[in-house]
Parts: structure tokens; sequence; C-alpha cells
């Protein structure tokens, strides 16, 4: 029953989606409202089919239902019920499902917001994001049958991957999926403005909410997915260059540079084209993302191979590009620029430097994981790239950013005069050079580390310096400092909320340098009653269990910490065996501090208990990433909102 | 007119991806084709022993298998079963080993498809890792001299089955 339901609402969804986008194009040539207000409700039905979609999967897997395969796939009667609903999304059919369903609400609220605000645009922009819409639904009813019924219905499910039984897998596809499909809306805007001609700024400052809602998502997305690496893999990282990281990281760079660049168009009427390109660049690097995951080009330890999905992605992109870009040529004049670089010392050239930057980092990252197809078509030789490129081509491009960071939002624009940058620049330099000297004397003896955290000090500095000077200026027409301050971040809440999510970029950087500089670890064999020791903390092995969980058998170890520090806290590591998977799943268990994280993972373990080989980490300041995603929410949440108008 | 070429700079890329299509990332070959088959002494689950030396002078398909591999071994399961009907007098063998599974669901599993080749479980996972499997279903073909000479991974057609037997076969 429910897979042919399932499949007919599907169906209604396309020829609805297909509808709309039709009738909203049309209407927005020809000029009839009615036919856009048709498209609407179009929409409409779509989301109403798309949720009931997502609901009814939901049920079939709440309630054990094998004759839809894909339930049958991803589920067992053991799989808790917690976990029966993130297996909606754990495998390919049901992320399409997800995915499109924030598509949808993306599409209701552009309809909400926009339908009065932004006439001339919005019929096509509305046509786009149905197409796109259409694109996925078509997918789920045709490559990637989420309904396809399975036939003769099994006694039981072969069950989710183990490793997606996680609490992360809750919000990390939910948020990198909003984040993704967020950027469909800015693209939407940039098509319609080139389908119109009204290429000028009104497209810009209308999407710019929604790109930082969407950057804002895909970076907290791409954090969640750290912190489930981190605490589910076992290997004691958050960030391995994989191509499904890469294929999220890539929209991510070109998103970053795009949020920049929009200010200079907004500001300095230049940059009109490069955005367009940019906006299409991020939005089929979303595509791309999807294609190369899920498409079996390229091996990856997320990607499953899967028969026609690839072709139907790759002609989308192809569509997508070719499309995008012959529109981008045929406005080519009316995307001139307006103004004009005044000076290479100027807040536009950092800005255009720091989109230089973000771009090659897109394009290395993107070669890097393409490049074992490259080598094959042009060499024939499997070859890959691996974390050692990604790190020496990006690190020094990350550094430079972070260093523009601290220039960008303080330095005049047009010409920067001698006296604007000592004024601003002379205080953060030294105290930089100080900080570097500081760290250097303290023993921090890896130069990248200085480098880093005195580059960190430097940005902060600049910060500081910023939100000083302005304070005092509100304090010198007679208000307190607190509500100088106050004010000044929810008067200027846009370049405020900003400085705070460069803050919290700050602290992810602060934990990415420490846990490279300064973790450590150990592998080493201990019998009951011994002690494992690393840097400081003593660990005694005191015997493993074994329990029979509802889907899996598990051997736990316990070790009690006994050293000097934090004596008494008992660690469980542990191994839990699937039946469907050949290899056991390690189950890490960790004390997480601020400066540093305790990290055993159980290894091999004697059969009777006697012996067990673990994996002893002190990861330094991997909480700081983690702390780092909340100081973005923050800054994220402060730049949205609403502009209060001054009192006249 | 150079602005149109801006559309056209994305052709080489896109190609580049649709010849992915062309090539499988994981094809890579394994590098026990053309080594001996490492041997294996199993009960089966009707209680007969089953070794692989013994089999020497015959053209042996081994074949990893689990009852929760839905969908791929519930598709070749009936395959294997066509094929040793077919093959079973012309000096062809299809054994079955069980890995990571309950014997009263491999015992179900073989009921529903009706399966008369032996097959036996691999109860400390031993032959399994001899033979580098690295999920299921995967089916090795080896030679009448007990060489491993191809590898298939995923459920095989009834094409593969053959091809891949009759190229064992003296006359062929």
């Amino acid at each position: 029953m429910i897979p042919e339901l399932g499949a007919a609402m599907l169906f209604v969804a396309l020829a609805l989606a297909l509808y709309g986008s039709v009738a909203a194009g049309v209407g927005g040539r020809t000029g009839r409202p009615a036919l856009v207000e048709s498209a609407q409700h179009a929409a409409l039905g779509v989301f109403v089919l798309v949720t009931a979609c997502l609901l009814l999967l939901v049920y079939a897997f709440l309630t054990f239902d094998f004759s839809v395969r894909y339930v049958a796939i991803n589920t067992n009667r053991g799989t808790p019920f917690y976990y029966r609903i993130t297996a909606v999304w754990g495998a390919l059919e049901g992320s399409i499902v997800l995915w499109s369903s924030m598509l949808t609400i993306y599409t209701l609220i552009v309809i909400l917001r926009h339908r009065r605000n932004a006439r001339e645009l919005y019929p096509w922009a509305l046509s786009v994001m149905l197409g796109v819409l259409a694109f996925f639904v078509l997918v789920m009813a045709v490559p990637a049958p989420v309904f396809e019924r399975l036939t003769p219905i099994p006694p039981d499910g072969r069950g989710l991957n183990p490793l997606l039984e996680d609490s992360g897998m809750i919000t990390h596809p939910v948020a990198l999926y909003l984040g993704f499909t967020g950027f469909t809306v800015p693209f939407a805007f940039a098509i319609a403005a080139l389908i119109t001609g009204r290429v000028s700024d009104f497209w810009i400052t209308t999407t710019r909410r929604w790109t930082i809602t969407a950057w804002y998502f895909l970076s907290l997305g791409l954090l969640i997915g750290g912190w489930w690496s981190y605490h589910v893999l076992g290997w004691g990282g958050y960030w391995a260059w994989d191509p499904v990281e890469n294929a999220a990281f890539m929209p991510w760079l070109t998103g970053t540079a795009f949020v920049h660049s929009v200010m200079i168009q907004e500001r300095r009427r230049m940059l009109r084209l490069w955005n367009v390109a940019l906006v299409v660049m991020t939005f089929s690097l979303t595509l791309f993302g999807t294609f190369l995951t899920r498409s079996g080009v390229i091996a990856s330890v997320h990607a499953f191979t899967q028969g026609a999905i690839g072709i139907f992605f790759l002609s989308f992109l192809s569509l997508v590009l070719l499309t995008a870009l012959a529109l981008l040529a045929w406005r080519w004049d009316a995307l001139g620029a307006q103004g004009e670089l005044d000076s290479v010392v100027s807040r536009e050239s950092v800005f255009l430097l720091n989109n230089v930057m973000l771009v090659a980092a897109t394009f290395t990252v993107f070669f890097g994981t393409v490049f074992p197809l490259v080598s094959e078509a042009v060499r024939g030789v499997k070859l890959s790239v691996g974390m050692p490129f990604f790190n020496q081509v990006n690190v020094p491009l990350f550094l430079s950013l972070i260093f523009l960071m601290g220039v960008g939002p303080l330095i005049a624009w047009r010409r920067a005069s001698a006296d604007n940058l000592r004024r601003n620049f002379l205080g953060p330099i030294v105290v930089g050079i100080v900080g570097a000297a500081l760290f250097w004397t303290l023993g921090v003896r890896s130069a990248l580390a200085v480098i880093s955290l005195s580059l960190v000090v430097f940005v902060t500095a600049t910060i500081v310096v910023d939100l000083l000077r302005a304070t005092r200026a509100r304090m010198r027409v007679g208000e307190s400092a607190p509500r100088a301050l106050g004010g000044l971040l929810l008067r200027h809440n846009r370049r405020y909320g900003g400085f705070v999510v460069h803050l919290g970029v700050l602290v992810v950087t602060l934990g990415v340098t420490g846990s490279h500089a300064w973790s450590v670890q150990t592998e080493t064999t201990v019998h009951r009653g011994e002690h494992a020791e690393l840097a400081g903390y003593r660990l005694r092995f005191d015997g493993l269990r074994a329990s029979e969980e509802s889907n899996h058998f598990k051997v736990t170890g316990t070790f009690t910490i006994d050293g000097a520090r934090a004596t008494g806290a008992v660690l469980e590591p542990a191994k839990k065996f699937y039946p469907q998977d050949s290899s056991p799943i390690a189950y890490v268990d960790y004390r997480l501090g601020v400066m540093e994280d305790l990290y055993v993972v159980l290894g091999d373990f004697a059969r009777d208990g006697s012996q067990a080989t673990i994996k002893l980490q002190v990861n330094r300041m991997v909480s700081w990433i983690w702390l780092g995603g909340l100081v973005l929410t923050l800054g994220t949440v402060l730049s949205l909102v609403p502009e209060r108008r001054r009192p006249a | 007119m150079w602005r149109w070429l801006i559309p056209l700079s994305v052709v080489p890329v896109l190609a580049v991806l649709a010849y992915g299509f062309r090539v499988d990332p994981r094809a890579i070959p394994s590098p026990l084709v053309d080594r001996p088959a490492a041997a294996f002494a199993l009960t089966a689950f009707d209680g007969q022993a089953v070794r692989l030396e013994a089999l020497r002078g015959k053209v042996v398909v081994v074949n990893f298998w689990a009852s929760w591999c839905n969908p791929a071994c519930y598709d070749e399961a009936p395959v294997l079963e066509r094929g040793w009907r077919e093959y079973k007098d012309r000096g062809v063998v299809v054994i079955g080993v069980d890995i990571q599974d309950t014997r009263e669901a491999a015992l179900e599993f073989m009921r529903r498809f009706e399966i008369t080749f032996p097959n036996a479980p691999d109860p400390a996972g031993k032959v399994s890792v001899d033979y580098g499997v690295y999920g299921v279903p995967e089916t090795f073909f080896v030679d009448r001299q007990g060489r491993i000479r191809a590898k298939h991974v995923g459920a095989l057609t009834d094409d593969a089955f053959k091809t891949s037997v009759e190229r064992l076969l003296p006359g062929a």
C-alpha cells in the first residue's frame, strides 16, 4: 500500500512542479499575474505532497514496513526507535527526500516573503526554484525510487549502516541540506536577474539574508560532520579531505567568497558579473557534491555506487551550468562594472584578494577530488592525492585569508591613506608580533602554529580596536559604556554580526591549530589491572564485559583513571558487532575538556578479558572547534536581526 | 563573440565527469587472481565435509553469501542454483560459504531458494579472511589446477556465471 501511495504522490508532485515552473515563467514573461498565482498554488501542492512523502516514509520506518525496499535495506527489527527516524535519510534515496523537503520549505518562504516586494524578479525566481524542485522529485521517482516495492517481503530488514547510529545524524544532514538547498534562493534570483535583464543590485540586496542563512547552515553542517567524524569514527580526527567532505566544503568556499563580494557590489557597484558567476558556481557545486558522492565515480568511505542517478545529476548539472553561463554571456554588457578600483590599498582590493584566494582554494580542492578521474582518463593510471596535498596547498591560503579577515573590515574604501593604515593596524600588528614572541618563549616551536596563533591575535586585536573606538565615540555623546556597546551591536548589526562570525572562525582556527600542534597518542596492550599512561593520565584496565543489545553484540572495556588527573572517572570504550557488517565498529569513549580531550578506542582483546589493546589519545583544543560553531551561530543571528530604523 | 566561450569552458570538466561513468573506482583487480586458491575444510549445514583440496581436477565456484545480504544475495541465489544444476555433470562444483550469519536464518534462506549445492558456514571467519572477502556476495572461480582465475563482486548473473565457468572448462 505505502509503496504505491508514495510513488503516486511523487508523480503528482512532479507534474505540479513542472507545471508551476512553466506557468511562473510564462506568467513572468507575459506579465499575467493569474499564471504566477497558479504557479504559487502548484508550489503549495508540491510542498504538501513532498512533506506527505517524508511523513509516509517516517511512518514506514516506524512500522517496519519491509514491503518498501528502502526501509528493508536501512532498518531491521532491532533498530532503536530514535534511529529509525534518522534512518529515513540514512542512504541515498531518503536523503533526496530530505533535500526536496527542505527545498519546498525554502520555496514556500520565498513565496511568502517576496511575492510582493520583488515583482519583476519573483516570477522567474519561482520558476527556477520549481524547476530545481522538479528535478529532485524526478530523482526520487525514477533513478532513486524511494518507494520501490520489495517482493517477496522479507521477515526482517538488513539494518542501518551502524556508523550512522549516532545523534549527529539527526542534525548533520538537516543542517547540511538546509545549507545546500538554501543557495538555490540566491541562484534563482540571479537567474531571474539575468533573464529579465535587471542585473542591477536588487537581486543581491533581496537575497542577502538567504545567502547568510544558507552559508550559516552549511558551516554548521560541516562542523557537525566534523564532530561526528571525531566521536564516531575513532581515528581521533575531524577532517580527512575525503571526497564527501570536499563536496560540502567547495560550495562553502565559494559561498564565503559570495557573502563578501556582494558587499563590494552593494557599496561600489563593482563585481556584478563576478557575483553572478560565484552564485552559479556555488549552486552548481551543491549539485556536484551530490553527483560526486552518489554516482560512484569517485571512491570514498561514504559513497555508494548507484546506477542511473549519476547520469541524471550530471545531465542536470550540465543543463544548469550551460544555461546559466549562456545567460551570463548574453547579459555580458549589462554586467559591466560601474565603479572602478581606485587603489590597490583599499577595502575593495582586500575583498577581491579574499575572493581570489577562496576560489583558488575551491579549485585545488576540486582538482584534488577529481584527480583520480583525470589521471585515469589521461594516463590510464589510478592515482589519488591525499591529505598532504590538500594541506600543503590550502594551509597557506587559509592563513592568508585569516590575515585578510583582520585587514578587510577596517581598511578604508577606495583608497586607504597612510594615516588610516597607521590608525587601524599599527596597534594590532604590534600586538600580533608580541603575541608571536610570547608563544615562542612559552615553548611553541612549530612555525606554523606560531604564525597561526599570532594571526588570530592580530585579527582579534583589530576587532577590539574597532569596537573600542566606536563605543568611545558613542560614549562621547553621553551614553554609558554598556549601553553604547549594546546600541552599537544592534544598530550596526550587519557589521558587528560579521565581526562575531569572524571571531567564531578564529576560535575554530585555534582549535584546528592546537589539535594539530599538540595532540599526542599511543597504542598499547594492557593486562587486567595494569595501567596505560599518556600525558599525565593513568588508565587502569579493569576488564571486559559482553552484552547483547537490540541489534548488535557489544564488548565493553572498563578503564578507570587513577593518575594525577581526573582520578576516579571511568571510560568505557567498546566494540560493536553488527550481524550485517563483516567488521566490528569501534565505540569511542572520551572525556571532553576545554583544553584537552582524553579519547580511548578499544582495539583487539583477549576473549577471556585478560588483556586488551587500546589506542589512547590526548587531543588538544578540539573543543574549540565546536565552541567556534556556537560563536558563529551568535554572529549569524546578530547579523540577521532586522535592521532598526534610526529615530528621525 | 568570445564571451560565448564562457559556457563552453565547462564542457571539458563535464566530459571528465562523464568519463567517470565508464570506470569503476573500486575495480581494483584482486591480487589473488592467478594464485593458488587457499585450501579450506568446512562442515556443511548437512554435516558433510567440504574440502577444496578434494576437488582438484574440477572447476570450483566459491560463493560467499549471507542471509541478511538483501537484495544482492537474494538475486543471485537462483543463478547459482541454475548454474550448479546445469554444469554439475560437466565437472563443475558450486560451494557456498555463509559468513556472519545465524544457522536458522541461513537454513531458511536455503530452503526458500531450494539450494542443493553444498553450503557451509564459516564460523571463525577464517575462509573469508583468506579470500580477502570485503563484502557479500563475492564469488571466486577456481580452475582445475586449484588456481583462482576470476573474482566477481556483487550479484552474479546467468551470463557472468556461464562466461566465467566455460572459460575454465576443457575445450574452451
